[in-house]
């Protein structure tokens, strides 16, 4: 019977163009508007790492001001000091530990013709690249000895690589960076992970970085803090090693953990290094260490803006007033066939038979309806995206999965809508109808 | 075939209450051919509506075909309407974007026939009203009669052992209503019980048996005389039937 009701539900769509278009175009709107929303929320609160995102944990040590919390009601630092980062480090307890900073600098390409230009550099340990499962193009990151002896190697980005080397594998070759020569070892392949999980305090949707080379070189080189730098108090002198001695925090710190076996003693590490420290006359704070999963950090981060989810529950209303509209237009619609339903209905239409018929046709309309809203989606995507720029770059796609949800919301919605016609459709008294034709 | 004891049917609003039948009584044979005549708003339509199994009654009792109907399910009901029952209408009921083909296959839809025997009735039927070769027409493109000639395949399809009719020929000039009149009388000649509601007495003398309906009462029922000259083919059925 599907095949018979699906064909019925056709015709009577083309029996009535101008109304069946209008509710389509009812259903469109309230999904595009929806799924424009749907989409940005799922981007900003998808899990970037999922195979491993309960594995990776984001550290935080309680070094803040005696008298105020970093943060209220009694949250630690969400960064380390370039001490700390060191000390742990160095300790080397956990399975795979990685601190990084953010810094820029300048890259002068070789070609006379080629201008100079400013670069996103992400300062970190070898351990990056395995632990975050980063792809490569061309050769590999580098080694733990490689970051013990402060060489001065670098890992491009795909575009850097194609800005500089035209794209060819640079592997070996040299490229000039703030007044220094470096050797590429590797090129990433494409990276964005969305969120940019691994630093969110330069926000969590920026593009990764240009360059990425050992985490030592920030004092070998000087190189400059990039993002937020925080400080409880002044540095002891004016110089760039009293800046990284000082209790400023700039550098963030993710270890890979297995276990939770393996997270309890890493967060029983980190209370005895916390002891240890306020031995030497620092962290005159309580206890305060903190070990957050990828997700937990994302949360704690407020990843998904406050704003996104306003603009969700709008467009769920506007999809709700969209629906309300619908509902009219297939009361309407259905009203005009009542004498075809009482006609059915004395032929041996039971309603259950009518009920199916008329919901197979709003599920027509929906799906109609769904591929228009989708089309509206993809259009309020790139406003976002023209409107909010780099902000909004990777938060502005629809993949499969959002497809499917846009379709499949569509659907429900408008079934949702069509029980209330469709069970007043049903229930037409036939005999009147039958009458009157 | 139909059995009504004391069959009472009331409309109720807030205001007022109306009575469109009381205490209605009527037994029509299997194979029989039933015109039912009387005044406008004498509740002819209800009766047919009940019998049909399209309204639900009040009070008293109705057996269809040996089964009391009272208390059927709405599934049953339709299920008996589908199977049972055939509708011819005034207004012809078709519907306007569905061809002749479509039109006689919606009661054979909810029958759940195979494609094959759907099609088969179908041609049957058509075959028989005489626009086998016009299946493919919609009924904006057929004439009044043809219409109502289509509306009979569409209540024939289903092989029903009842057939009611409500004004069949209301709709259509003299020429045309004897011709479906002698349609009506051919298919009951083939042993299908017909039940007829009509204004016209010339058509009712045609039938078998006339009842004459008034304020929701059977007031007269008599056998008409002119039908005794084709030899009872009703009585042939029933008495083949036993």
């Amino acid at each position: 019977m599907f095949s018979y009701y699906l064909r019925l539900a056709l015709l009577s769509i083309k029996r009535n163009p101008i109304l069946s278009s209008l509710m389509v175009a009812a259903i469109a709107l309230g999904i595009g508007a929806s799924m424009t929303t749907i989409t940005v929320n799922y981007l900003m609160s998808a899990d970037p790492i999922p195979h491993k995102s309960d594995e990776l944990f984001y550290v935080q040590v309680d070094s803040w001001d005696p008298n105020d919390p970093y943060d209220e009601p009694n949250e630690p630092p969400d960064q380390l000091t370039w001490t700390d980062a060191n000390n742990l480090m160095n300790a080397r307890k956990a399975t795979r530990q990685v601190a990084m900073a953010s810094s820029g600098a300048v890259i002068e390409p070789h070609g006379q013709d080629s201008k100079p230009f400013n670069a996103g550099i992400r300062l970190t340990f070898a351990d990056f690249f395995p632990m975050f499962d980063v792809p490569f193009l061309y050769g590999s990151g580098w080694s733990e000895s490689q970051d013990l002896a402060r060489e001065q190697i670098v890992v491009l980005s795909r575009e850097t690589n194609e800005r500089v080397f035209g794209g060819e594998n640079s592997v070996g070759r040299s490229i000039r960076i703030g007044g220094n020569q470096f050797t590429v070892v590797g090129v990433l392949n494409h990276w964005q992970p969305v969120p940019k999980f691994y630093d969110v305090t330069t926000g969590a949707f920026n593009e990764t970085e240009d360059l990425f080379m050992p985490f030592l070189l920030k004092e070998e080189l000087e190189l400059p803090n990039g993002g937020n730098t925080n400080c409880w108090k002044s540095p002891e002198g004016d110089s760039f090693k009293a800046f990284l001695q000082s209790e400023c925090v700039n550098y963030q710190m993710w270890v890979e953990l297995p276990t939770e076996r393996d997270k309890q003693d890493y967060l029983a590490f980190l209370n005895s290094y916390a002891d240890d420290q306020k031995a030497l006359g620092r962290f005159p704070r309580p206890l305060n260490n903190r070990l957050s999963n990828v997700m937990q950090w994302m949360e704690i981060q407020e990843v998904v803006a406050d704003d996104a989810r306003i603009m969700l529950w709008l467009s769920f209303m506007f999809l709700l007033v969209c629906l309300l509209n619908t509902i009219g237009l297939l009361l309407s619609k259905f009203s005009g066939k009542a004498a075809e339903i009482g006609l059915r209905r004395a032929v041996g239409a039971s309603k259950g038979d009518l009920f199916m018929q008329h919901l197979v046709e709003t599920a027509c309309i929906g799906i109609a309806g769904g591929i228009a809203g989708l089309g509206l989606a993809m259009l309020g995507l790139l406003g976002i995206g023209s409107l909010y720029g780099d902000f909004a770059e990777n938060l502005t796609s629809l993949d499969l999965t959002m497809v499917a949800v846009a379709l499949l919301l569509a659907l429900v919605s408008s079934i949702a809508a069509g029980l209330y016609p469709t069970w007043r459709a049903c229930n037409i008294a036939p005999a009147s109808q039958l009458k009157s034709q | 075939m139909l059995k009504m004891n004391n069959v009472t049917k009331v409309f109720r609003t807030d205001l007022v209450e109306t009575h469109a039948l009381r205490d209605f009584n009527l037994h029509v044979q299997e194979g029989d051919f039933v015109a039912v005549t009387g005044p406008s708003g004498s509740g002819k339509t209800t009766f047919l509506n009940i019998a049909g199994l399209l309204e639900t009654f009040n009070g008293g009792q109705y057996h269809l075909d040996g089964l009391d109907v009272s208390n059927l399910s709405d599934k049953e009901r339709s299920r008996i309407r589908n199977e049972k029952i055939g509708f011819i209408f005034q207004g012809f009921n078709l519907i306007p974007d569905l061809n002749l083909f479509d039109n006689v296959d919606v009661p054979l839809r909810y029958r759940g026939f195979r494609s094959a025997e759907r099609k088969r009735r179908i041609e049957q039927s058509l075959e028989m009203v005489g626009l086998a070769s016009r299946m493919k027409h919609l009924p904006s493109q057929l004439s009044g009669g043809q219409q109502q000639r289509v509306a009979i395949a569409r209540a024939l399809a289903g092989e029903p052992r009842f057939l009611l009719a409500d004004e069949p020929t209301g709709n259509l000039d003299s020429k045309m209503a004897h011709s479906v009149m002698d349609l009506l009388k051919d298919i009951n000649a083939r042993g299908t019980t017909i039940v007829m509601v009509t204004h016209d007495p010339l058509l009712a003398k045609q039938a078998r048996r006339n009842i004459f309906v008034r304020d929701g009462k059977v007031s007269e029922l008599h056998e008409v005389s002119a039908f005794a000259e084709d030899e009872t083919a009703a009585s042939k059925v029933a008495n083949s039937k036993q």
